[in-house]
Order: structure tokens, then sequence, then C-alpha cells
């Protein structure tokens, strides 16, 4: 099934036209991963799934956006319930100056879920998907600040997963890590594959070839290739893609 | 490049560097020199004058003796008034202008119009704050009238600061806060007001020590002359102060006599200004502590 799909989908940065044209469907409990070099438009492409380039001045857009069968960008999109099913975790971890229960708990006040017994089943159960709970079990009234940058990341991944998203949207997640916080990551986007639909926007190769079942590959606003993971990285068609996965440029 | 003048520029570059680095170090001394000698120079000359009597009495013989009790009195009414009315005011047009208000013409122009507010000479604060609240509005003389004309004038520093506090605030924890279906009001209550308030907190230090030494806005406003009672209400005149002292240099009929006081009053001045402010720090930092930044 597909989750994600858009049809002849363009955006401008006024008058710069960022991307052109892209068709593209997405199916569901699967990681999909964007490459591309830098500039290529691919993160541009993911934060249109939550809508968060709503929030820069002068872009512009054309052709459909459909979550669900439902085109988001319709005038009967309530914004904040599409960003309830559409999670996202950014590049560099980025909590909130609260302790690390209030981060995990945030997104469930602002759904207006305040009963205690929920909240603190809730912030346990996110924690544990996001292999942080045992390090963090004893210190939940501490400031998310004391974790290191690794566990940050993952308490952000708790945050976004604490309100039962469908999809998670990553974007570099890992690339302001070291490798072992890399590899924790990693193995966690493999478990979440089974409950939830991720897509990760990567500059590490091997990133994307480990963790994704599907490959797209951007290029100045273009989708270039889209194609199984595995065919992407052994065989793929477009001489453009074999430069850029073996390195020749980007 | 030989060795020779790779040597010779380096010990070139190092005594530029001492040099510079000289300089500026004087520069600061130099600052904290000038603050310790009008200190100084307040407190021997003013330190006589103050005694229990001196801040808990009325003035007494065409206030060459007694006390400043009505002026300090006046003076904490006053700031508090002008607090009361410009904090609200101030910080909430502030977060209008840095989080609501889209880049553009009437942006530009808001804050055109804030910076040239703080630039208005301070007599002129004082001109209108006659014409509207004593005359038009008809509070009269009043602490009312004072507190808020000293507002006004305060009014675009807590503004600045404010925006300056809340445009401090990582772009970052707003795009996580909106990424999980939060309102823009929702954020900026539980997300970025609670990162920015201890530097909002200093916009408030800031004023209060420009609102309590400020002598032209509440000439005509509130200020009495001489006036050995406390006020009943915020309609009544108080003595305040800055103007106290100016009347006892300048204008009184026994200005030789008086001269220990003028100094003891302005000690009394420094010394309110500072409390204010070391509470307010300690305030600013028990805040910063609360936001669990680190």
């Amino acid at each position: 099934m597909n989750i994600i799909e858009t049809k002849d989908l363009h955006l401008y940065y006024g008058d710069f036209h960022a991307l052109k044209g892209i068709s593209m469907q997405i199916s569901a409990n699967s990681v999909t991963a964007f490459i591309g070099p830098s500039g290529c438009g691919k993160s541009t492409y993911l934060r249109l799934f939550n809508r968060m380039n709503d929030l820069i001045t002068g872009v512009r857009i054309e052709g459909e956006v459909l979550v669900e069968g439902k085109d988001i960008y319709s005038n009967k999109t309530l914004v904040d319930l599409l960003r309830k099913d559409v999670g996202m975790v950014f590049q560099k971890p980025n909590p909130f100056p609260k302790s690390v229960y209030e981060n995990v708990a945030y997104g469930l006040r602002v759904n207006g879920m305040n009963d205690k017994n929920f909240l603190d089943e809730t912030v346990e159960r996110s924690l544990k998907q996001s292999a942080l709970w045992e390090e963090v079990k004893d210190k939940l009234k501490k400031s998310a600040y004391e974790l290191s940058g690794g566990q940050q990341q993952r308490l952000c991944i708790a945050r976004a997963l604490a309100i039962e998203p469908k999809i998670i949207l990553m974007d570099e997640p890992a690339s302001a890590l070291d490798p072992i916080s890399t590899a924790k990551i990693e193995e966690l986007i493999y478990e979440l594959k089974k409950n939830y639909t991720i897509v990760i926007v990567t500059h590490n190769m091997q990133q994307a070839s480990r963790v994704s079942d599907r490959t797209a590959f951007f290029y100045i606003g273009e989708l270039i290739e889209y194609d199984d993971t595995k065919i992407m990285f052994t065989n793929p068609k477009n001489e453009r893609t074999q430069n850029y996965i073996t390195g020749r440029f980007g | 490049m030989n060795t020779e003048n790779l040597k010779k520029t380096g010990r070139k570059k190092r005594v530029s560097q001492t040099i510079a680095f000289m300089t500026f170090r004087m520069m600061s001394l130099l600052i904290v020199l000038l603050l310790i000698v009008i200190l100084a120079f307040i407190v021997v000359r003013g330190a006589g004058a103050i005694s229990w009597d001196f801040i808990t009495k009325m003035p007494a013989d065409g206030m060459t003796a007694g006390g400043i009790m009505p002026a300090i009195i006046g003076t904490l009414y006053l700031v508090a008034g002008s607090m009361l009315f410009a904090f609200p005011i101030g910080v909430m047009s502030g977060i209008f202008i840095n989080e609501y208000l889209k880049d553009g013409l009437i942006k530009r122009f808001i804050t055109m119009m804030t910076n040239n507010l703080a630039g208005i000479p301070s007599i002129v604060f004082g001109l209108f704050g006659m014409a509207l609240f004593v005359n038009k509005l008809k509070f009269g003389d009043s602490i009312i009238a004072g507190s808020l004309t000293l507002g006004l004038l305060a009014l675009p520093v807590v503004i600045r600061t404010t925006e300056e506090a809340l445009k401090a605030v990582e772009n970052s924890f707003r795009d996580a806060s909106f990424a999980l279906g939060a309102s823009k009001w929702y954020t900026t209550r539980k997300v970025v007001l609670p990162i920015a308030f201890p530097n909002i907190i200093t916009g408030l230090i800031l004023s209060v020590g420009r609102v309590s030494g400020e002598t032209a806005p509440i000439l005509f406003t509130v200020a009495a002359y001489f006036l050995p009672k406390l006020p009943n209400s915020i309609f009544d005149q108080v003595m305040a102060l800055p103007y106290h002292l100016y009347v006892i240099a300048t204008s009184g009929t026994k200005v030789e006599e008086s001269r220990s006081m003028a100094y003891g009053t302005a000690l009394v001045l420094i010394v309110i200004v500072l409390i204010v402010n070391l509470s307010a720090n300690a305030l600013r930092r028990y805040f910063h502590k609360k936001v669990k930044m680190n």
C-alpha cells in the first residue's frame, strides 16, 4: 500500500524552481532513503510531507501530495493533525530545555493528554521503543541536556514516537553523531520499520544501503532514479546515479 | 621565504598584538576606574549624611535637616508603577513583533518606531505626559501620571530586549514543537518564552535603572518640590529622589547648607538602583536554572 504519493510536484522558493515535477510513491512499513548532493532538493521534498515548508516565506507549491490518499495541501487539512500522524526527527538533536520525561510527554500534552498514568506509560513505552529506557530510567527528571548527543537524538525519536505517528521523517538524523551512536540509530530504524513508515534523508551512502528498502536519487530538483536499494547500489540504470553512488561527483 | 624573514614578520605580529591588547586593556581599566571614582566620590561626600533618621524622617528646616523618607517612598512607588505598566505591554508587543509578525514593511515600520521612541529626549516625554495624563485625562500631578510617563520612557527598552531575547532562541526548538503538532501560541508559551525569560528579565533590570534616575519626565507630572507627607492614593503627588536631589542642589533657599544632604540623597538613589539590579540578577539566574539548559 502506498502511504505517501506525490503527483507532478513543483516547488518554488520565490523565483527559484527547487523541485521540478516529482512523482513518487512510498509504501507503508518500509524505509525509503533520499540521497543526492547538497542542494538537490531532497530535504525540501521530505518537508513537504508534514508541511514544514509552510514556515518558510515565499514557498509556492504546484501538484499534489497525498498522505494516506488525502491531499494534505487542500484547505480542509488541519496541519496540527497531519503533524500528529507524520512525525519528524531533525539533523541536529534538538530536545527542549526540559526534563527527559517532559520532552517525551510534550507531544502528548500538545494534543491535550494530561492524565498522569497515561503519560507515565507512554513515556516509558516510547523510551523503550527508542532503546533509551535502560540508560535514562533513573534520570527522567534530569535535564535532557545531561544526555550525550546520541542519547539526545534517541530522545528526539522517542518524543516523535510518543504521539503514535504513522510516518516518521528523518532529516540526516545521524550526521551530527559519532559512529557508535550512528550504529544505534540505524539499528533503531531497522526495528521501527515493523510498525512505522520511515523516510530518511542521508548523505551517507553506506547508511542508505544498510537501512533502506528503497532509495531515491535526487539531482538539481529532479528525481533521477528510484528503485529497490539493492538494485540502486549494484545495478543503477542511470549514469548519474552510478557516478554519485561510486563517489565520482557530489 | 627564508627563515630570517619569517622570524622578522613573526616578531612584528607579536609586537602589534601586544600593543593592541594593551590598548584594549587600558580602555577597560579606565572605564572601571571611572566608575569607582564616581562611586567613591558619592560615598565619601554622602556617607556623613546617612543615618537612620535620614532615611526614615521627613525633611525639615527648609530641607537642610531631617530626612528624605517621602522621596524614597515616592521613587519606589514610581518605579513599581511604571514597571507595572511598561513590562506587560512591552513584553507582549515584543512577542508579537518577533513571533507573529512576518518580515516586511509593517515589521520594519514598527521596529523603526520603537527605535525612535527610545531616542526621544526624556524632557519631551515629560511634556507629553503633562499634556495627556495630567491635563487631558485630568489625573493632575499624581503618581499615576508620573508612572505612566516613566512607563512610556521604559517601553522601548523592554520591547527591544524582549525582541532580542526571543531572537536568541534557536529556531530548532520552534521546529521541534511545530513538528509535534503544536500551535504557534502553544510553542511560544511552553518552549520559546521559558527559554527567553531570563534575558527578558534583563530588560526589566535596565529599565528600572533608567526609570529610577529620571528627573525630566516626573518634573511636570508628579514630583513635588516639598511635601512632607506620604501619598494616600495613586492620585496624590509625591517627592522623588532625583528631583529632590536637583532641588536641594540647585534651587533650594539654602543650597550650601544642604550640600551634604544632596550627596546623601545621591547615595541612597544609587544604593536603591544597586539593590534592584542585584535582586533582578538573582531572579534571572533562578529562571535560567529552571529552564534546565545544562
